[in-house]
């Protein structure tokens, strides 16, 4: 296997995979979002519990590939106990690390996403459980698609 | 990599094996894209086949001695342009076995095609009450279009469901077709499980009912002697670039009183025989439904693709398909976790779907192609199939006439690695 294919499935990548942590439904969220990835009809929820302007939970549930599956679950370890802020800060720094442009921000554990860089189709994977984050923040209804993220769409 | 090149099959009738070394139907050499990449693996053919050099040469002929714009110069090389153009689809329509020419209609593709007779015929003719009924097996291309169609007369849209083994359910299929039914839409061949339907038996249920028989044949044009007169649909659909031909062309032969009856799909030049100042009259077929400057590069590119593939001889071509399939379901069955689907192979083309057990199919095809095997992962445009599958994707390999029995080898053992990467303790 390629050095370039383990970068991307490292072990710990393939760790969250197997046992994604905060993968439950959430009956007492304040926010939820469904995200969605038409190439691969991937889709998964993610509930906020806000506590004012702090992530007080989050969870997610859903169907993906390893890599959407791994940075969810990375996500929601991440963000609890954040303010909205901060975990909007995040999604923009760990964006930019999975295409491969990294600002030098200190992302702690989620720099294992950044094997995601050299496949540009996989961004859409990475960042969608970030993406329907934001929107749960937002307090938007719909459901977000990757669509527009990076190259490469389904048929 | 070792790799036969037209190669002889075993005479050996071992159960398990012996086809390994079953070499390519057409040679390497002829298509530049796999001769440059020796060691591509490319198993995505139901998606889109790669190109012979003489096709390629066709179209840059084409382009340096031939082209202008065709119906429109009185000057010689509009004549030629002309010629090329009518002579391509004189030639296609021969590969399809559809004996009038002027019926065979060009598209972009299937997808504009199966949009064109729902547009047209089918805007025009399905009304409110009336029915229309698919199978579970379709592609988007061939449902989206009929689904849209009955949410805008108000018709009944029905799916027809499976039976055993990711095949139509005939029973369920014939009582699905009642007298109010207008239009069956169907798929020749799945993209998604390799299926091959009954054709002769859908059409006769259908035309108990007089309803419009519409068979996607995206799947079959590129595998199988069609024989569209044969048949007996009232339309069929069909890509270019799914045989070897260039992207963007395709074709509708449709059943010539109905094209005549019915209006046309899109409106401009070429398509009109006069243009009043309030009314207009259409041209003759086929030109009145193929407004506007047409694509002659890709009549002209899919011609000699048909050409090669008659030199082939389509009869071995599905052979040699099924000879690779029946390898892969075989190879890959016996990974433990790897869950084939689809019918056995005496039912299905050069397609297989299958499963890797806590593997999705993306991450699946991700290691594959480090190993240089290209497969499709996803729902494969059939969300209805999957669901009622229950699954979310499958991966899929493909056959064509390139590829050999290094091909499936390579794809076994890269899914094998693969799980030992991948697949859950």
């Amino acid at each position: 296997m390629s050095a370039e294919l383990d970068e991307l499935y490292q072990s710990i990548i393939l760790d969250h995979n197997r046992r994604p942590k905060n993968f439950r439904e959430m009956e007492d969220a304040t926010a939820k979002a469904d995200g969605v990835n038409p190439l691969c009809g991937d889709q998964l929820t993610v509930w906020l519990k806000m506590d004012g302007d702090q992530i007080a939970d989050v969870s997610f549930r859903g169907q993906g590939c390893a890599i959407s599956k791994a940075s969810a679950s990375m996500m929601t370890q991440v963000v609890k106990g954040k303010s909205r802020t901060d975990a909007e800060q995040l999604f923009t720094d760990v964006h930019a690390l999975v295409t491969g442009k990294p600002t030098g921000a200190d992302v702690g554990s989620l720099k294992a996403l950044s094997g995601v860089s050299k496949f540009p189709l996989r961004v859409k994977c990475a960042s969608l459980a970030w993406h329907a984050m934001h929107s749960a923040l937002q307090g938007s209804a719909a459901p977000v698609s990757t669509e527009a993220e990076g190259p490469g769409s389904a048929s | 990599m070792n790799r036969p090149t037209v190669g002889v099959r075993s005479a050996s009738a071992a159960p398990a094996g012996f086809v390994a070394d079953h070499g390519a139907l057409a040679p390497r050499a002829d298509f530049p894209l796999l001769a440059a990449q020796p060691r591509l693996h490319y198993l995505d053919s139901a998606a889109t086949t790669q190109k012979p050099a003489s096709v390629l040469a066709a179209i840059q002929r084409y382009y340096e001695t031939e082209n202008a714009n065709p119906h429109r110069g009185a000057y010689a090389l509009s004549a030629v342009a002309t010629e090329a153009y009518h002579a391509a689809r004189v030639r296609i329509a021969k590969f399809l076995g559809a004996s009038d020419a002027e019926t065979l209609i060009f598209t972009r593709g299937t997808t504009e095609a199966l949009n064109l007779v729902a547009s047209t015929w089918g805007r025009a003719n399905v009304k409110a009450g009336d029915r229309i009924v698919v199978t579970r097996l379709e592609h988007h291309a061939n449902f989206v279009p009929w689904q849209e169609l009955a949410h805008a007369v108000g018709a009944e849209f029905v799916i027809a469901e499976l039976g055993a083994n990711g095949t139509l359910d005939m029973e369920a299929f014939a009582a699905a077709v009642t007298p109010k039914t207008k239009i069956v839409a169907f798929g020749h061949a799945s993209n998604a499980l390799g299926t091959v339907n009954p054709v002769a038996d859908i059409v006769a249920i259908a035309k108990r009912v007089g309803a419009l028989t519409v068979c996607d044949g995206a799947q079959s044009a590129p595998h199988m002697d069609v024989g569209v007169d044969s048949l007996d649909v009232d339309a069929y659909a069909f890509s270019g670039h799914k045989m070897l031909g260039p992207m963007g062309i395709g074709g509708l032969v449709m059943r010539r009183e109905i094209l005549e009856a019915t209006q046309p799909y899109q409106l401009g030049g070429d398509m009109i025989a006069h243009v009043g100042d309030q009314h207009t009259t259409w041209n003759v077929l086929p030109h009145k439904f193929e407004a506007g400057t047409p694509n002659v590069e890709g009549p002209v590119g899919l011609a000699a693709a048909c050409d090669y593939l008659t030199s082939l001889g389509m009869e071995r071509v599905i052979a040699h398909e099924r000879t690779l399939a029946a390898l892969a379901m075989e190879k890959l069955a016996a990974i433990p976790g790897v869950s084939v689907l689809g019918p056995e192979i005496a039912h299905r083309g050069g397609v297989v779907s299958f499963t890797l057990k806590g593997v999705h199919p993306h991450d699946l095809s991700q290691l594959l192609d480090g190993d240089g095997v290209c497969v499709r992962a996803g729902h494969h445009c059939a969300q209805p199939l999957m669901r009622a599958l229950g699954v979310h994707a499958t991966t899929r390999a493909s056959f064509y006439v390139y590829n050999d029995g290094a091909d499936v080898v390579a794809l076994a053992e890269s899914v094998a690695r693969a799980k030992e990467k991948l697949a859950s303790d």
